[in-house]
This record gives C-alpha cells, structure tokens and sequence, in this order.
C-alpha cells in the first residue's frame, strides 16, 4: 500500500512537471513572450525594461528555472485588464466553481442512483425504459443548449427562476457561498442542473449497467437461495458492489465539472473562475489564462490522485495486487 | 455470410438503430445538398431583408416564400442557415474524426508492433492527454492559435487522438500473438505490410464503435466552442454559432433563433449516439451476451 502511495505521488509530480514545460513553451518559447507578458499598449521603453526584467536574453533552460520559481511562488504576472496579481483574481473566483460543481456532483448522484437502480432492477418495465431512453437523450444533449433551454422555460416563459449572477452570498468561514440563503439557492438552480445532466445521464447508465451485471452474480444468487429479502439484496449485496466503481467515476467527473463550468457559467453570469477564463480569452489578458491552467492542472492532478488512492482502499483487489 | 454482411444484418435488426441511420442519413443528404435545396442563400448580404428581422416562424415575407423556422436578427431565414450550419458542423465533425482515426491508430498499432521506448513515449503522452477534460484542451488551444477551421479541426485532433492510440494498440496487443501474424512474419513481409494488412483490419470493430461516439463528441465539442466565441469565425457559421447568436434574442423571447438550431443539434447528435450504441452491441465482444 505505501509503496503503491509514493508511486502514485510521485507520478503526479512528473505530471505536474511535465504540464509546466509544456506552459512554458506555449508562453515563452513560441512568440515573443514580451507580447504575451507585457501590455500590449506600453510603450518602447517599458517594454526593454520589462525584456530585461524577465531575463529574455539568458539561456532557454536558465529561464524555465525562474519560470518555475515565480510559479512555485504563486507569481505568474499581473492580468492586464485589472493589474492585479492574476493568481489572486483567480482564486478569488475558485469559491463559486467549486460551488456550482458541488451542487451539480450532489444532483447527479442523489437522482441518478435511484433511477439507475430502478432501470437495472426492471429493465423491461414502462419506467426503466423510460429512464435509459432519458439517459440517451442526457448524453446527447450539448450542456450549453440546455442551458439556454431551462433560461427560456423557467426565467423567460415562467418567470420563476433568475437566470443570471450568483445573488446574494453568505460568508462561510470567510469564504462567500450561495447555498445558504433562499435567494442564493434560487439562483443556483439553473446553472447547477444545467451542469449536472450529463454526470446524471452517466451515473444512471453506469448504476443500471452495474446493477444488471450483479444480480447475475453467484453472490446474489445465493443471497435470493438464503431467502433474504429483496431490499436487504439490493442495499447491501448489489448496491455495495457497485458503489465502487460509481465513486471512482464520480471522482474523476468531478474535474471536468470544473472545466465544464466554463460553458455553464458563460451562459449563467455566474461569476466563477470558468467565465474570468472566457472573458480574459476575449481581451487577450495572458497571464490570467496562464493563471488559470496551472491552477486547474493542480487541481485536477490532485484530483486525480485522490480518486486513486481512494480506489486502492475501497477496492481490496488493487491493495492485494500491489502487496503481491 | 461475410463479417461485413453479418454486421448489417446484425445492425439492421433493432428498428430503433435502422431508423436513427435513415434520419442521420437524410440530414446528412440536406447538408451536402443545401446550396440547392435550401430556400435562399443565408449568406448572400444582397439578398437579406432587414425588415424580416426576428420573424416568428411561419411567417410570410416578399423574398422567400415562407419562413417556416422563422428569420433572426439580419432577416437570414432560419431554415437556411441551419442547413448551411449543419453542413459545417458535419463538415468539421467528419474531418476531424477522420485525420484523428489516421493519426491516433497510427501510432497506437507502432506502439503495439514495435514496442521500447517508443511504445512508453506515446502511451505516456495519450495518459497525459486523456487525464484532462477535451474542452479543457481544446479551450486552451484556441485561446493560442486563435479562431479558424482549420485551427479547430487541429485542436479537436489534439483532443481525439490519444482515445484512438490506446484502444489501437490494445486491440493490436491481442492480435499480435496470433498464428496468422506469426505466419505473416515467418514470410518476410514489410512491418508496414502486416500492420497494415494484416493486424489493421483486425482491430477495426471496437475502432469503427468508437470513431462513431467520438463524430458525436467532434461535433459537440466544436459547437461549445464556437458558442463561447473561440471556435468557428463569424464568417462560417455552424449549428454553435447560430445557437450564440439567437442567445442575445432569447430573454426578449425570440426564442427560434435559438431553439432550432439547437434541435437540429440534438436530432443528429442523438442519431450519431443511437447508431455508436448499437455498433457497441453488434461489434463488441465483451457486450455480447
């Protein structure tokens, strides 16, 4: 298992090292990183001492060592459009992400268990056919365009739900959240559903899929010859074996939820890191996208490694595998 | 029967599939024929009316006949464009699932037939590549090569390759143990020869299932971007564009701007993703049952 750990760390670092060369080229070596680095409206003599500044005229590898210094700092350059520390402006904005992500993961989960759970229990079944036909549609459907579809029926049509901003937050230990408060809730409605479907259509499929594999199996077989009841079968023999693998999913999901959030909070106003990545795109603010993908690159490494080493415990087969 | 016989049989025998095929075929025919069976020519500036702006649908105008999807902001009858859209999306759809096929199983069959360091170099690579989400990748692309078709075929390539790499070269793994390959390198034949010839149109099935759900992914992926405005220029307009621009309209509730587009969208993409799932059925060993 602790051999198992450091291999996994340590292959996220080589990741993690690996994503800094590639930033580095994409910023420094291809163009000139002047362009990329300083305003574009500054003039002739900001610019030489800004070329100086950055130390442009050493040698390639001598400038990826101070490169990656200021980034393990967490000084990556000002954001032209605010010139503020574009680290700070990002993480400023991490809150609300991880916020709609939240919400989206706990939606997906908590509807798609049950329905998964009920299209694999009675595949053939008016509901069950329903419910994986919806998952179809689920999968096909571009997160952006619902999202237009649920402002037009709920905010336009309807008028029930707003369709833009986060409205009113609430500190929670210092850190602002919507969740708390009935409008902040109303606003988080849209956008979190909107994100969510996806996973949802994803979870349901894998929960059916895992659901009709295990009734197969010999364990529950002999659970039904030992005369247990069917909700005792299905909550601890099927739903524990399929927990895993849902977890796993769910895991991993949870990132790109954070880089869909882009899409989600473009359409929704929400004021997360995802639409400070499209605004800074639109106006060409370098160092904000820079920002951006070191810090998501972090955490999906993070991620990453969480899930795994999660897995390794929850599943004996990989702890056996590696003792072996 | 042949392999290829027995699949379509296979495959025509769910009505569900047969029909998603029919309908994928017939919008597939209304893209490649829309130059000529679309009522006007949405990008001929000359031959817009301004005064049809953000007609409801069904209304009737002095140029075209009917608008039967209604018109958007520049009097463009909304029929037209989704035609003309519809022919891009497909358009960079099948491109770039197609130079992704090449490239990715390229590599992944060299992987598998040559192995060392060069099999380690690619398959770290596609690691790294799908331990990130595509629009992630994509999105970052563009925000360095700026917009163009060309520049969003490569950025969905750059996306899609690595998907095709690992299976490639675990469907390869299999069939390179086999007495025909033995055979093959018992008489001399050129590595390029038995790859190709041999070890290729054996791995095929689970590539054919998978370039099929990732046409599907292409397109998707190419209308989120060209609706965030990093995609497509305004000069070639897919189903994505046409879905932003209608967004601006759709809080004054002209809501068909939007809304067909995005229909047109989900028919093809539900269509693509019936057919995917029902190859997945007929060509998938591990899913026969």
């Amino acid at each position: 298992m602790l051999a198992h750990i450091v291999r996994r760390v340590a292959q996220s670092i080589a990741v993690l090292a690996a994503m800094s060369v590639l930033v580095f080229a994409a910023v420094y070596a291809v163009g000139n990183p002047v362009d990329i680095l300083v305003n574009p409206q500054s003039d002739q003599a900001d610019i030489a001492r800004a070329t100086a500044e950055l130390g442009l005229d050493r040698p390639l590898a001598e400038q990826y060592w101070r490169f990656l210094g200021r980034a393990l700092r967490g000084d990556l350059g000002r954001s032209f459009a605010f010139n503020t520390p574009a680290i700070g402006l990002i993480l400023e904005r991490l809150p609300a992400t991880i916020e709609l992500a939240t919400a989206a993961m706990l939606l997906a989960v908590s509807l798609g268990l049950p329905l998964g759970l009920w299209a694999g229990l009675k595949p053939e079944s008016a509901a069950g056919k329903t419910i994986l036909a919806g998952s179809t549609l689920g999968y096909s459907l571009p997160t952006f365009w619902l999202g237009l579809m649920l402002i037009m029926v709920f905010s336009v049509w309807l008028g029930w739900l707003p369709s833009s901003g986060r409205g009113p937050t609430v500190d929670l230990l210092g850190v602002p959240v919507s969740f708390l408060s009935a409008e902040g809730l109303r606003h988080l409605v849209l956008p979190a559903t909107s994100l969510a479907l996806f996973n949802l259509a994803l979870v349901i499929r894998l929960t059916r899929d895992g659901t009709r594999d295990a009734l197969r199996q010999d364990y529950v077989r002999f659970a039904r010859a030992k005369g247990l009841t069917e909700r005792r079968i299905v909550s601890v023999h099927v739903l524990g074996n399929i927990l895993v693998p849902i977890v796993t999913v769910a895991g991993v999901e949870f990132g790109s939820l954070i880089a869909f959030a882009v899409v989600t909070e473009s359409i929704f106003a929400w004021p997360g890191m995802g639409k400070l990545l499209i605004d800074s795109i639109g106006v060409l603010d370098r160092p904000v996208i820079v920002g951006y993908l070191c810090i998501v690159v972090t955490l999906f490494v993070a991620i990453n490694l969480c899930v795994d080493l999660l897995y390794a415990c929850l599943d004996p087969r990989v702890r056996l595998e590696d003792s072996a | 029967m042949t392999p290829a016989r027995q699949t379509v049989t296979a495959f025509a025998a769910s009505r569900v599939a047969l029909a998603a095929f029919s309908l994928l075929a017939l919008l597939l025919l209304g893209a490649l024929l829309a130059p000529w069976i679309a009522p006007q020519d949405p990008y001929d500036l000359a031959r817009l009316e301004l005064l049809d702006a953000r007609l409801p649908p069904g209304s009737r105008s002095s140029a075209v006949a009917t608008y039967w999807l209604g018109s958007d902001d520049q009097g463009r009858d909304m029929l037209s464009a989704i035609l003309y859209g519809l022919r891009t999306s497909l358009l960079v759809g099948a491109a770039s699932t197609g130079l992704a096929l090449a490239i990715g199983v390229s590599l992944g069959l060299a992987a598998a037939w040559f192995g060392g360091w060069f099999e380690a170099l690619a398959m770290r690579l596609a690691d790294l590549q799908l331990s990130f989400p595509s629009i992630l990748i994509a999105l970052v692309l563009l925000a360095v090569l700026g917009q163009g078709l060309d520049k969003i075929v490569a950025a969905l390539v750059a996306v899609q390759w690595a998907a095709y790499a690992r299976t490639a070269r675990a469907a390869a793994l299999v069939e390179r143990r086999k007495e025909y390959v033995e055979a093959a390198v018992a008489l001399a034949l050129s590595h390029a020869r038995i790859v190709f010839r041999h070890l290729l149109p054996n791995c095929l099935p689970p590539l054919v299932v998978l370039a099929t759900a990732q046409f599907a992914a292409a397109i998707t992926l190419e209308a989120t971007l060209s609706f965030l405005g990093v995609g497509l220029p305004i000069t070639q307009p897919s189903l994505g564009l046409l879905i932003a621009n209608g967004f601006t309209y759709l809080l004054s509730g002209h809501y068909w701007i939007s809304l067909f587009p995005g229909l047109a969208l989900l028919v093809v993409l539900v269509c693509v993703n019936l057919v995917a799932d029902r190859l997945r059925d007929v060509l998938d060993p591990r899913q026969r049952r």
